[in-house]
């Protein structure tokens, strides 16, 4: 607590961790690249966010701690000159080509420049970048391009703090370092998740995620193919950011118009592959929990915490839970049965679509496993939130005004259980309401498991079904997770559910989301987005979902029948060989 | 505290076996004299009658290796104490000479003397040299005149005394105490208050606390630190582990950059000598203070040497800087409060302790307490590593110590502190040097490299050779740093290759002066000062690079044509024959002529032509 003089005005401060936080929060702002409030090592870096202290010159807001009765100018000639040198600098030795770049108009170097008015003969005065460097695309998810890159070590600090996985490093020094994966392999080959938390802080194009909007385009304007799209719960509690809205404005209904008004031929919702999701793993849960299955079961819905354990820890792979994740259900369901529903779709012109907040569910789409017998994919294209509201821009879409719509039937109708998927803690709380009823056999008045709920990484609850005594920990972020695999392997864990979210604060936070490293309330407005939905909903509980019951009575007779196995679970494999982490076994 | 050892009794010991080791010939074994040979030139001693009683005079000789006299431009010096003689570029072969003559006969060999540039005469005595008659060693006191490698050589000289008094007396603070009234300050180049930096890590006493010595010793042509580690690494231990008393601290890493393999070997012996001593270890002289002590060797990063990239070196991470606060003395090696002090700081440490605050505070001015070590070198006649009160002018360090300009030059200008310091001219040759003084002048002590400067020496290319070494050496993390010292070093490059502009001063000023003010770490901070000092001093020699194209000291090869007098040639074909790009041709007892384009300017034909014909503007 106490009191400081930003720019002549008397402002408060309380807990804030620097004095950037008490700028930003009493209403002033200086520009930041390598600052992110996510991330807790303070890296001070960029050197943009200087000010003028009186009686200790020029500070990095960023790393001084906020002291009473300080006196501070943010935007005095020095610090001023201080960052347009910086930003001439930066651009001197960056690929200009801000038209083709896939972060323009997203972009803070960009940004920064204009408004500091930097002119093309202010940045000649500097020796200029002469060669470029490879472009690294070997990897679905992610496009790394170093020339683009400023060096802020968002990226780093990323991968190692949330992840533990510390993929991005950087190598050399001095004007000659760069930030690449472990002796400069590209990402396809190294131990990278595709979480994209990376180009998620990533100030400039320097990591962008990987663009599937072309080929997309080209099979809707392709009158033989009927494109079938699904979207992921957190995709909806997002979308409108980047069209002006709120953060956590539910857009479920004008997304269906949209994607509709795009071209795309069916629309279908992931939600309702979620609540199928928690009628085969429910299911499974209970068998493991009767019959001495592997315990803990650990979810399998996230694409890079499964890719996590298959290049880590091979070991345990088998705590996995067999079912697929939802997007991969949907994309079976839709192969399968959709040509039954709808004739007019075959399985030759048949295109599958699916948008994610996500960018490993690109990679986990081309897994062999999901491989189909003529070669393709069950899904052939998955775009990220991004993707999809830039398509909707180009094509002159209205999305606040336009009139919402229903999803196509027969597997369009979702529970509020499928929604909640997209924060962490959602898929076990979604778990529990079905599990409660089925092993007691008794309705379940109050849904709402609170504990479960909220955005911090570690939550543990302890369920009672009438006498069953179930334990769950829930957490998000790799680097949790680590520790709850030594924990298992040290045989310390008490708990038979393991919830695990790679994101932080789960889906809604997804690599593929609109950009928000600035603004740490904005995964939480999308986790209240997503309760809210919740909270509305017709249906609660996942076995409740009538299009869900349909689709066991008319083709999958119950959870983990046979054709169930078929069409929803899954395999797993050790993918060591894949990366230079096998290398020397 | 009662210690179980009496150090008292044991410098009475130590110093009686020195008695008997007879006549004591000192040789040189640093670094510098290692490289000429100092242990070819031992083992032939040792050959001729080292341990053996041959000699009238004294029933024996003993052959010592010591660390660095400083000399080293006249290396390999041997010194015989007892004879009161300095011999000089000794080599293996005038070992026989120095023993058969001098050792036996009684006569000194004159043609190994030092001779004085100025008066040409020869000096005997170590004292009176004028390279050391006006230096005041106290962190160097023992260099060059005890056997480095042997811990009773330093027990015979006082060492582990004050440790001993200081852990008996057991009064922690009135160490802190001591060190705060010497007023000692930093000589890493900061120069920020040893003693104070000592009670704010004090303050933090409690769970685990380290203390870490920074010899990372990274400018280019400082060598004082590797000097006292290779001469008397009992000194730095001792100081480390009365620094480790006072805060508290039970464990203590010394840094050193692998280039000094000497030094490692030398304080991992001198740390196993006193660990079998228990001079560290586990409860010191059987007190309850225990101070364990490792090494860890650099890998070669400049930057290092500030003090979180430092600690996150040893941590195993990349040798990058990190933000303070929080500074190391609350918050340092893996997270705890650590105590980082230079080399030299903590060598003066046990001679503070010794000799009390008093005595230290004497010397020096009113806020430079004690003595600096400094590495003099360029165009002056005696070169190498000398330590002087605080408040020695530059004029007696050049003319005095420094015996004068090289070879009749003209005084040009001192670069002072590396390539974090700046440029001093004439006009400071009489302000007393002190920490303050240096730095209201535009230039730092640093770590006390001190280059000096003729009227051939070119001051834009100064600047960019010391620019070329802070570019190269920035980490890379942040900006103004990283790609600040890259295009400064860019427009530097483009000024001596006569491709200069105008507006390039002014850019390069306002570069230097955002890349000081906005950079992360000490490097980038004082990285500009080269440019800023040498741009304050000698703006006219960046003009006349730009606007005329024209080098005033002849040194930039873009701007220097070779250029042959016809009326002194006299046509002999010399030149053209030594040519290596075959740019001179002619006729034969006609003048020859020079083809600029071919000219590579390396100046063959200069040093071929026996007529002086061929001159270089």
């Amino acid at each position: 607590m106490g009191k400081m003089i930003i720019n002549g005005k008397e402002c408060e401060f309380t807990n804030e961790r620097n004095v950037l936080e008490v700028i930003r929060k009493n209403g002033f702002n200086v520009p930041t690249f390598c600052y992110r409030p996510d991330l807790t090592k303070d890296f001070g870096a960029c050197r943009m966010c200087v000010v003028e202290i009186d009686g200790r010159m020029i500070q990095a807001s960023c790393t001084t701690p906020p002291a009473e009765g300080m006196v501070i100018k943010t935007n005095t000639e020095k610090v001023r000159s201080i960052r347009k040198t910086i930003l001439e600098l930066l651009l001197a030795n960056h690929d200009r080509e801000c038209t083709t770049c896939d972060k323009s108009g997203n972009c803070e170097l960009q940004k920064y420049s204009e408004e500091y008015g930097i002119k093309d003969a202010d940045v000649k005065k500097f020796s200029q970048k002469k060669e470029l460097l490879p472009i690294d695309d070997s990897a679905y998810t992610l496009v790394r391009d170093n020339n683009k890159c400023i060096l802020c070590g968002a990226c780093v600090r990323a991968c190692d703090e949330h992840q533990g996985l510390g993929v991005l490093a950087f190598t050399n020094r001095g004007s000659r370092t760069v930030v690449q994966p472990m002796v400069g392999k590209d990402l396809a080959h190294s131990e990278c998740i595709g979480c994209g938390q990376c180009a998620a802080v990533c100030p400039t194009g320097a990591l962008t995620v990987k663009s599937y909007t072309e080929q997309v385009w080209e099979e809707l304007m392709n009158p033989e193919k009927k494109v079938v799209v699904q979207f992921a719960p957190a995709v909806r509690v997002a979308l409108g950011e980047m069209f002006g809205l709120e953060a956590g404005e539910n857009m479920t209904e004008k997304l269906n118009a949209a994607l509709r008004a795009l071209g795309f031929d069916l629309v279908f919702d992931t939600n309702f592959s979620a609540d199928l999701t928690i009628m085969e793993e429910g299911y499974e849960f209970i068998d493991r929990l009767n019959n001495g299955g592997k315990l803990p079961l650990f979810t399998s819905c996230c694409p890079g915490w499964v890719k996590f354990l298959e290049l880590k820890h091979p070991d345990m792979v088998d705590h996995l839970s067999s079912c697929r994740s939802p997007q991969a259900m949907m994309g079976s369901i839709i192969r399968e049965y959709i040509p039954q529903y709808y004739p007019e779709v075959t399985k030759e012109n048949l295109v599958s679509v699916s948008i994610m907040p996500c960018t490993g569910k690109k990679a986990e789409a081309k897994r062999d496993e999901f491989k189909m017998a003529n070669g393709g994919y069950e899904i052939d294209y998955v775009l990220t939130t991004q993707e999809i509201a830039r398509m909707i821009k180009a094509a002159g879409i209205d999305l606040k005004n336009i009139k919402g719509e229903k999803a196509d039937s027969p597997f369009g109708k979702y529970t509020g259980a499928a929604t909640i998927f997209g924060v962490s803690g959602g898929v076990a709380e979604a778990a529990a309401r079905t599990a409660y009823e089925v092993v007691t056999g008794e309705e379940l008045k109050d849904v709402v498991i609170n504990d479960m709920r909220g955005t911090h990484r570690v939550k543990t609850v302890e369920l009672d079904l009438k006498g069953t005594k179930v334990k769950v920990k829930i957490v998000n972020t790799i680097a949790e997770a680590e520790k709850c695999i030594r924990e298992i392997k040290e045989g310390k864990a008490d708990y038979q559910l393991l919830e695990v979210m790679a994101c932080p604060g789960g889906c809604i936070n997804g690599g593929g989301q609109p950009i928000s490293c600035n603004d740490s309330t904005i995964k939480e407005k999308r986790a209240q987005g997503l309760y809210q939905d919740d909270a509305q909903g017709e249906y609660r509980k996942s076995h409740k979902n009538p299009d869900v019951q349909e689709l066991y009575k008319k083709h999958l007779e119950k959870p983990n029948s046979h054709k169930a196995h078929e069409l929803l679970h899954t395999t797993y494999t050790n993918r060591r060989k894949d990366c230079y982490i096998s290398a020397g076994e | 505290m009662t210690l179980n050892i009496d150090i008292k009794e044991e410098q009475k010991k130590s110093q009686e076996q020195m008695a008997k080791q007879g006549l004591r010939v000192l040789v040189c074994a640093g670094t510098g004299c290692v490289a000429n040979g100092s242990l070819n030139v031992i083992k032939k001693f040792e050959e001729l009658g080292a341990n053996v009683s041959t000699l009238t005079a004294h029933d024996k000789m003993t052959i010592v290796p010591t660390g660095c006299h400083g000399f080293c431009e006249q290396g390999v010096l041997v010194i015989i104490p007892d004879m009161h003689v300095t011999y000089v570029k000794v080599k293996e072969t005038d070992v026989e000479e120095i023993y058969e003559s001098h050792i036996k006969e009684g006569k000194p060999v004159e043609r190994l003397l030092y001779t004085d540039p100025n008066t040409q005469q020869h000096v005997f005595k170590n004292e009176e040299i004028n390279f050391y008659a006006k230096q005041t060693r106290t962190a160097l006191a023992n260099c060059g005149k005890i056997n480095a490698e042997c811990i009773e050589e330093a027990i015979a000289v006082r060492g582990y005394e004050a440790l001993a008094n200081a852990i008996k007396e057991n009064n922690p603070d009135a160490v802190i105490d001591t060190i705060e009234k010497s007023g000692l300050r930093g000589r890493g180049g900061g120069g920020f208050p040893t003693g104070r930096k000592w009670r704010f890590t004090a303050a933090n006493k409690g769970g685990k606390s380290y203390v870490v010595c920074n010899g990372d010793e990274g400018d280019p042509g400082a060598f004082m630190d590797r000097s006292i580690m290779e001469g008397d690494p009992h000194k730095l231990i001792e100081g480390m582990a009365i620094a480790a008393f006072a805060i508290g601290a039970d464990e203590g890493y010394i840094y050193v950059r692998a280039e000094y393999p000497l030094a490692i070997k030398r304080l991992r012996k001198a740390i196993a000598d006193a660990e079998a001593k228990n001079f560290l270890g586990k409860n010191i002289m059987g007190s309850d203070f225990s101070f364990d002590l490792h090494i860890k060797e650099g890998a070669g990063a400049f930057v290092c040497g500030e003090e979180t990239a430092l600690i996150a070196s040893i941590e195993g991470e990349r040798g990058m800087p990190r933000p303070k606060p929080p500074f190391p003395a609350n918050k340092g090696l893996f997270g705890r409060p650590t105590l980082i002090n230079n080399v030299e700081t903590l060598a003066n440490v046990p001679v503070i302790m010794l000799n009390g605050a008093d005595w230290f505070a004497k010397m020096g001015t009113e806020a430079s307490k004690g003595t600096k070590t400094f590495a003099l070198t360029g165009d002056v006649n005696n070169t190498g590593l000398i330590e002087v009160p605080m408040g020695t002018t530059l004029r007696e360090i050049v003319f005095d110590i420094g015996g004068g300009m090289r070879d009749g030059k003209k005084f040009k200008a001192v670069q002072i502190g590396g390539p974090s310091g700046g440029c001093l001219t004439e006009e400071h040759l009489d302000i007393p040097m002190d920490y303050d003084n240096l730095i209201k002048a535009g230039a730092m002590v640093g770590s006390g490299g001190l280059v000096v400067m003729s009227d051939k020496t070119c001051i834009v290319e100064v600047a960019r050779f010391f620019m070329n070494f802070t570019q190269n050496e920035s980490c890379g993390k942040c900006i103004p740093c990283r790609e600040g010292t890259k295009n400064m070093l860019a427009i530097l490059q483009k000024i001596v290759d006569g491709k200069g502009e105008m507006e390039d001063i002014e850019t390069l000023e306002t570069l230097a002066k955002n890349v000081k003010e906005g950079s992360l770490c000490g490097l980038g901070k004082t990285a500009p000062n080269p440019v800023l000092s040498t741009l304050k001093y000698f703006k006219d020699e960046y003009i006349a690079h730009i606007k005329d194209k024209n080098c005033p000291a002849g040194v930039c090869t873009s701007m220097t044509t070779y250029v042959i007098d016809e009326e002194k040639c006299k046509g002999c074909s010399k030149c053209a024959r030594n040519c290596p790009v075959g740019a001179i041709s002619g006729e034969i007892k006609h003048p020859y002529t020079i083809d600029q384009d071919k000219c590579i300017k390396c100046g063959v034909c200069v040093s071929n032509c026996p007529f002086k014909a061929i001159e270089r503007k």
